[in-house]
């Protein structure tokens, strides 16, 4: 790919490549300094206790120790969170999870840094605990929150659409299963970690690696008590997030540090235990599934009472409960919904956002009740699904009337025109000896954006440099998915620039502006909407001020190309420098907001949600896994791939399918691997060699199927891509399983020895199938 | 102790503790940020540097074993500037996009291709089984080391 105006729809390489490639791009991990201090973490080591003392005076004798602080030198409130503000940054009276922040020590090198870590003696008062939903929910448990009025529950809530029991009852078919999914790790490469330092003035400013830049002023400013403006965080591109970096985690610790520096960098980076121990984790749950058909397979009613672990503290555990709930009953029309949520405060690590936020748990469940289904009604999983499926026009599970795209049957016709699944019998019929083949699908769709109640907006911002460039001052982080590249391929295209002269500005709340978090599926179509029309007001003053200087009349007459305008009629040219040159700072500037749009019909249900609910827009994807088991030994090889994905119109084929393969990888990691072992709320897993992620040769290779649909609202008629790929692998895995081997699997992750355990019980007599 | 080895194709000596990690070392002394450390116990990949040409993980070797030794990094496995073929390919296919694992994977697929010129796809998927990726799902950097076997069998023919 050489280097060229960028078209929409066309492959671009991405803006930030090269460095990457080279070993030159600077991620937070990257920045080190003179005279650099270290920071580090006493963590509290039991998963729930008084704290009765906190004694640093041995740790801060240490030579080459610079401060030792605790919860009592925490200027501010000592609270972070997004939406609820209760979590300390250093505790004081107790700690909640085993990963808690007890203390924190300032060094000049690691070595001392672990050591005085080792020296802060803590004095605690063993707590009973709170080791999951049961234990949160039974009468008269301990309080891991004493002051919270809602006891263990953090968030009760409701959708209700129609007359779910009664029309229950009603139904010719009923089908009924309850299913657990595990906390699932991001596992991003680059752990958590940032610098900081004090400027003459007062300022702290940080580098961090964070997907809310913006946020993390308010979270810092509020809990340490700093001025807003006091603070300037810089957000360079990550190494992996995943949702794992949208909210505080090293912040507020580092800025503290920062104070106590003398206007030296101070340096914190977790290792991998540490991330483990103290980063945040998808929501593990518990969910409870009755689902009724007419004999025809017509879905009728569905009653799901959903329980999310959300840990030691809120973080975003109500939001993620909250649209794990909107999408509980799949992309399908169900005129009659309960269902019903409790996301619980316990012992357990933090949970919060994570690709598919909510929605990967609920997608599990649904989609094996709809195998459930089809199994007992003897109906073609396929055609099940296409006779359900949601379009343009029908209400969803969460009775909202769908408004925008919806492209959830088209994908489930294309996977069904596949010949991975038109010769499926063939194919299974051709296992080898003690092998079982199976082929499982799932349909799954994914929100876009906010949701009602949290406006999604951007500020973008370009400029003509004065050397005549592009300069494009992103405000939103990207952590890997390629949102920058998209930026880059938009301004070049509008503004007829090559895509490799255009100068990309990461966030950094002093140079950027505000555009939200990179989350939600929303970075690119809240970004890029904001984008078009400052390039498109650039691209008219650019041109403008071309006709003034070659003395044309019409706009119209003149081209802009890549470092110049052109009068084609005379042949005449201005070049951008010298056109940029004679232009004010004001007048190479250009910058433009855009808001999401929201739902305007706001159905009378799931009033306990306060943000996030509900959602106008929807990726979609039908997935097909085809699959081996190894009936010696319960090993499941997933042998091929297939995703058909709808998210409005492609900007970048290659972009997209990377979002597709990436997410297929991660969920193929949550159906088969993936588990966060707890026990009384210590990790059991707390490295790669306990934590099990998929690596080249557990992930197949991935057919990725676009199915475009346009979007009216989107730029270019894009919607969000990221999110929608990881909810389809385990319920597609564990339906190929249930088709290959009859076993029907409730429990997340499918390991061999659950697999074997299950096949085991399936040739004793008597034995349940269930796993 | 004074430690003497190649680094990046020049004479390099550094003055350090024998117990430090190569991966620190090169990252504190010589600014080689490009070796990444994602796990700091040898299991993912992201430290690789070449040492005598074969993949070597920079958070379980000691600075002590790098006397005498020829190390590349990311950063010298091609001249000032330019490109390594496979570099060009993980730009054109797509490989990377958080980043954190490409200079461990290009490093290990430029070892696979000095030793074999026409990986299969199931032997690039061996050699790079060490090294963990949590974005790509490893298709597009397969792709990429395919490409560039393609190409330097191209190259060879042409010669």
């Amino acid at each position: 790919m050489k280097p060229s105006v960028p078209e929409i729809g066309r492959s671009l390489r991405r803006a930030d490549g090269p460095s990457k490639v080279t070993g030159r791009e600077k991620y937070a991990a990257d920045h080190y300094g003179e005279g650099l201090l270290w920071a580090g973490v006493r963590r509290a080591g039991v998963p729930h206790g008084r704290i009765l003392s906190v004694d640093t005076a041995e740790a801060a004798a240490l030579p080459g120790v610079v401060a030792v602080l605790t919860g009592g030198d925490v200027p501010g409130t000592n609270r972070q969170g997004i939406v609820h503000k209760d979590q300390p940054v250093l505790c004081r009276e107790k700690v909640r999870h085993f990963g808690d922040a007890v203390a924190l020590v300032i060094a000049g090198d690691r070595e001392t840094l672990a050591k005085a870590i080792s020296l802060v003696r803590v004095r605690m008062e063993p707590l009973p605990g709170v080791f999951g939903v049961d234990d949160a929910l039974a009468p008269g448990a301990p309080l891991v929150h004493e002051e919270w009025s809602g006891g263990n529950v953090l968030l009760r809530a409701t959708i209700r659409n129609g007359e779910a029991e009664k029309a229950l009852e009603a139904c010719p078919v009923i089908v009924e299963e309850t299913f657990e999914v595990p906390p699932q790790a991001h596992a991003f490469l680059e752990t958590e970690n940032g610098v900081a330092w004090q400027e003459e003035d007062g300022t702290v400013v940080l580098v961090v690696s964070t997907q809310a830049p913006f946020r993390d002023k308010w979270e810092v400013s509020h809990a340490l008590g700093l001025p807003w403006d006091g603070i300037r965080v810089v957000g360079p591109v990550l190494g992996g997030g995943f949702g794992g970096k949208d909210g505080a985690t090293v912040q507020c610790l580092l800025a503290l540090a920062a104070l106590h520096a003398g206007g030296r960098r101070v340096k914190m980076w977790w290792d991998r235990e540490e991330n483990f121990l103290a980063g945040y984790k998808r929501h593990g749950a518990r969910l409870h599934y009755r689902l009724g058909a007419r004999e025809d397979g017509t879905l009728h009613a569905l009653h799901c009472r959903l329980f999310y672990d959300t840990g030691a503290y809120a973080h975003l555990g109500g939001e993620v409960m909250a649209l794990g709930m909107e999408h509980a009953g799949g992309p399908y029309r169900i005129p009659h919904t309960l269902i019903e949520g409790w996301c619980v405060y316990t012992n357990h690590p933090v949970a919060g956002a994570m690709r598919g936020f909510g929605v990967a748990q609920v997608s599990f469940a649904a989609e094996r009740m709809m195998d459930l289904l089809a199994g007992k009604l003897g109906m073609d999983p396929l055609e099940l699904r296409k006779r359900n499926a949601l379009r343009q026009g029908d209400r969803n599970c969460a009775g909202v009337t769908l408004t925008a795209s919806t492209g959830i049957l088209e994908c489930l016709e294309r996977i069904g025109g596949h010949p991975l699944w038109t010769g499926r019998e063939t194919w299974k019929g051709q296992a080898g000896p003690f092998k079982k083949r199976g082929v499982g699908l799932a349909a799954v769709w994914n929100a876009m954006g906010y949701g009602r109640g949290l406006p999604d907006s951007a500020l973008a911002k370009i400029e003509l440099t004065p050397e005549g460039r592009l300069r494009l001052y992103s405000g939103v982080s990207d952590m890997g998915q390629g949102n920058a590249t998209a930026f880059v391929q938009i301004a070049g295209h509008i503004l007829s620039q090559e895509d490799e002269t255009i100068e990309l500005i990461q966030p950094d709340t002093a140079r950027t502006l505000p555009s939200g978090s990179s989350a939600a599926g929303r970075t690119t179509y809240t970004y890029g909407n904001a984008l078009i029309p400052a390039c498109e007001e650039l691209r008219r003053r650019i041109v403008g001020r071309a006709a003034l200087m070659l003395l044309v009349d019409t706009l119209d007459d003149l081209e802009l190309l890549p470092g110049r305008v052109r009068h084609p009629a005379s042949g005449r040219e201005v070049p951008l420098s010298v056109l940029a040159a004679t232009m004010t700072e004001h007048e190479r500037i250009c910058i433009s907001q855009f808001l999401m749009p929201v739902v305007r019909e706001v159905p009378g249900t799931g009033k306990e949600f306060r943000i996030g609910f509900p959602h106008l827009f929807f990726a979609h994807a039908a997935h097909l896994a085809r699959i081996e088991v190894d009936e010696l030994t319960g090993t499941i090889e997933v042998k091929d791939w297939l995703a058909a994905t709808e998210a409005g119109r492609v900007l970048n084929p290659q972009g997209f399918e990377q979002q597709v393969q990436g997410a297929v990888a991660q969920g193929i990691g949550y159906g088969t691997l993936e588990e966060v072992k707890l026990r009384e709320g210590r990790i059991l897993t707390p490295d790669f060699a306990a934590y099990i992620l998929p690596g080249s040769l557990d992930v197949p290779e991935i057919i990725s199927l676009v199915e475009e649909v346009e979007e009216p609202t989107g730029p270019y008629g894009m919607k969000g891509v990221g999110e929608v790929g990881a909810n389809g692998p385990l319920p597609a895995i564990a339906n190929a399983l249930a088709d290959g081997c009859g076993i029907s699997m409730t429990r997340a992750p499918l390991t061999a020895e659950r697999v074997l355990e299950a096949l085991r019980r399936k040739g004793t007599p008597g034995a349940g199938e269930t796993s | 102790m004074i430690i003497g080895f190649t680094l990046n194709g020049k004479k390099a000596t550094v003055d350090t503790r024998p117990d430090r990690r190569v991966v620190d070392v090169l990252r504190e002394d010589f600014g080689l940020t490009g070796v990444k450390e994602g796990c700091g116990t040898g299991e993912c990949g992201a430290c690789t540097v070449l040492v005598d040409g074969e993949p070597r993980l920079g958070c379980l070797m000691l600075a002590v074993q790098m006397e005498g030794r020829d190390l590349v990094t990311i950063e010298g496995l091609a001249p000032e500037g330019g490109l390594h073929p496979l570099q060009e390919a993980f730009l054109e296919c797509g490989a990377v996009q958080c980043g954190f694992c490409t200079p461990g994977m290009v490093l290990a697929g430029s070892a696979l291709l000095k030793r074999k010129a026409s990986p299969g796809r199931a032997e690039i998927r061996e050699a790079i089984s060490g090294h963990l990726c949590r974005c790509t799902g490893y298709q597009k950097i397969v792709d990429a080391v395919e490409t560039a076997a393609a190409r330097g069998g191209k190259k060879e023919e042409t010669e």
